[in-house]
């Protein structure tokens, strides 16, 4: 069975001067332990769906469901959030922001160790007393991708979290989140606008359309490169292939 | 040179300054006293009504001496430190309540725009009336005062907290209490601390001329005994001691928002 299945689902906004249609009829599944990336035009409504199967608003019409239950208003399933920026909170140590989901779900207990072991595991050992501001752009994304983490969820929605780095930070952290994400089995959708990091990290890419957002192709990343870590793959010969269809698709789209 | 050196330079250069700046701060306190002791002594300003420092530090010796002064400063102390504290909780909580009910702030924001621009002090004699001529009405005036505009401010700093915060609490199904609670209060600490200083200021006035209607007691009482009885020492007196204790809870709050607001 498919573990996140996207069915039929339409959304709209409303303002006062105008009615948008962000997303029409979208149907997709992925399975678990999958890693997928949606890339698009601006303004196809990449982002929205990510909020909707983040469970952040209800679509206008359709339904997403995780492992079969609803994933709006459903406090039971836990998803894991990443923003274009950290947004840790500046008035609490590192160690209180990573804990923060537990704290908020009163599952406080093994806090301290699960803290420091996840710090270990993304490459910041003995910083659980520091404050956000004492470290650098790529430290803190590390740290919210630990905040992530901690409350153990279903699914990682990436929303562009390492649009905002340095090129270098970038490439890093992506090997360190593929890597993570391989370690604890997570299923996780990548909303970008860089081709090469959708290709480099994913099994599957949705490629939308804009205005109003439509699923329009899907590409299989061929396995050779899935094998390999970001880095590696943006090296392998089939990378620059797909990179190329991919390209050409993304230009015919925003000439229409 | 060595970096050490270089940095044992520029600590003293840090402190160099410091001792500078309260050197200057310390002399035109000093000038100020002397020079309106002196304008009084020569008759350059009407030492019947400005008075000078001696004739006020004699005054102040002697009342300390009999006690009666005491009575008074810590009546309007009292009254001053209650009128602000309730004036700003009363305020944070308000701005909580229309923080928790979006649909409630559209409804009231006229009449807090209303309230906001009415002179509080005209409240005055219907609260006397209302509370009786006690320190219950002075308190709520001190109160009164400062409430409206904590209220404004504070619910302005509440609703422009970064949306994204509130969502990263969202993903991980926090309840809105929750999110006031980890990310709305703790984002607007130092604006409330900023409205605390103002209220400071405004607690003071709200209280002194509570004092001026109805009081037998307090500094502000003194102050409208001392017009009435043309005795100008009284007044500058109780004006310095008022400048001295406000003073001192300003600084209060300063130590306040150093224990508060840790991380910059």
């Amino acid at each position: 069975m498919d573990f996140l299945t996207v069915s039929n689902v339409h959304h709209t906004y409303f303002s006062k001067k105008a009615v948008t249609e962000a997303l029409s009829n979208i149907h997709l599944s992925i399975e678990k332990g999958e890693f997928v990336s949606f890339i698009g035009p601006s303004g196809c409504g990449k982002t929205t769906l990510l909020s909707i199967i983040a469970g952040l608003f209800e679509p206008t019409v359709g339904s997403v469901k995780i492992e079969g239950q609803e994933v709006f208003g459903n406090d039971s399933l836990s998803i894991g959030y990443m923003l274009q920026q950290d947004y840790l909170f500046p008035w609490k140590t590192i160690e209180e922001n990573i804990t923060l989901g537990l704290k908020l779900q009163n599952k406080e207990k093994e806090d301290q160790l699960l803290a420091s072991k996840l710090l270990n595991d993304v490459g910041l050992p003995t910083i659980e007393k520091k404050y956000p501001r004492e470290l650098s752009g790529g430290m803190r994304q590390r740290v919210a991708l630990a905040r992530t983490l901690a409350v153990d969820p279903k699914i990682l929605l990436l929303d562009e979290p390492f649009s905002a780095l340095d090129y270098q930070s970038k490439l890093k952290l992506e090997d360190l989140v593929s890597k993570m994400l391989k370690e604890y089995g997570k299923t996780a959708i990548l909303v970008t606008h860089d081709i090469g990091e959708a290709i480099a990290m994913s099994d599957r890419i949705f490629l939308f359309s804009p205005r109003p957002g439509r699923l329009y192709r899907t590409f299989e990343v061929p396995e050779e490169i899935r094998k390999l870590t970001p880095f590696e793959a943006r090296g392998h010969s089939s990378y620059s292939s797909l990179f190329q269809i991919i390209w050409k698709e993304l230009e015919s789209l925003e000439q229409q | 040179m060595n970096n050490n050196k270089l940095h044992e330079q520029f600590i003293q250069s840090l402190v160099k300054e410091k001792r500078w700046v309260k050197f200057y701060q310390l002399l035109i306190l000093v000038a100020f006293f002397a020079m309106w002791e002196i304008a009084s002594n020569l008759r350059w300003i009407d030492p019947l009504i400005f008075s000078s420092p001696s004739k006020v530090y004699t005054l102040f010796i002697n009342n300390v001496a009999d006690g009666t002064l005491f009575v008074h400063i810590s009546y309007t102390l009292f009254e001053t430190v209650l009128g602000f504290i309730i004036g700003t909780l009363l305020g944070t909580i308000l701005a909580a309540v229309l923080w928790w009910s979006p649909f409630l702030s559209k409804v009231l924001d006229p009449y807090l725009v209303i309230l906001n621009a009415m002179p509080k002090v005209a409240l005055g004699p219907i609260l006397i009336v209302a509370m009786g001529p006690g320190m219950g009405s002075i308190i709520t005036m001190g109160a009164i005062i400062s409430v409206i505009i904590s209220t404004i401010v504070i619910y302005t700093s509440f609703r422009n907290v970064d949306a994204n915060y509130l969502k990263v609490l969202q993903t991980f199904n926090a309840s809105r209490a929750q999110m006031f609670k980890e990310a709305v209060l703790p984002a607007s600490f130092p604006t409330i601390i900023s409205t605390l200083k103002v209220n400071v200021g405004l607690s003071w006035v709200g209280v002194i001329v509570g004092e001026f209607l109805v009081s037998s007691k307090g500094l502000g009482y003194l102050i409208i005994y001392g017009f009435q009885v043309f005795n100008f020492n009284l007044v500058l007196m109780s004006l310095v001691i008022i400048a001295v204790f406000a003073t001192i809870m300003y600084q209060l709050v300063e130590l306040l928002e150093k224990k508060l607001i840790k991380n910059g």
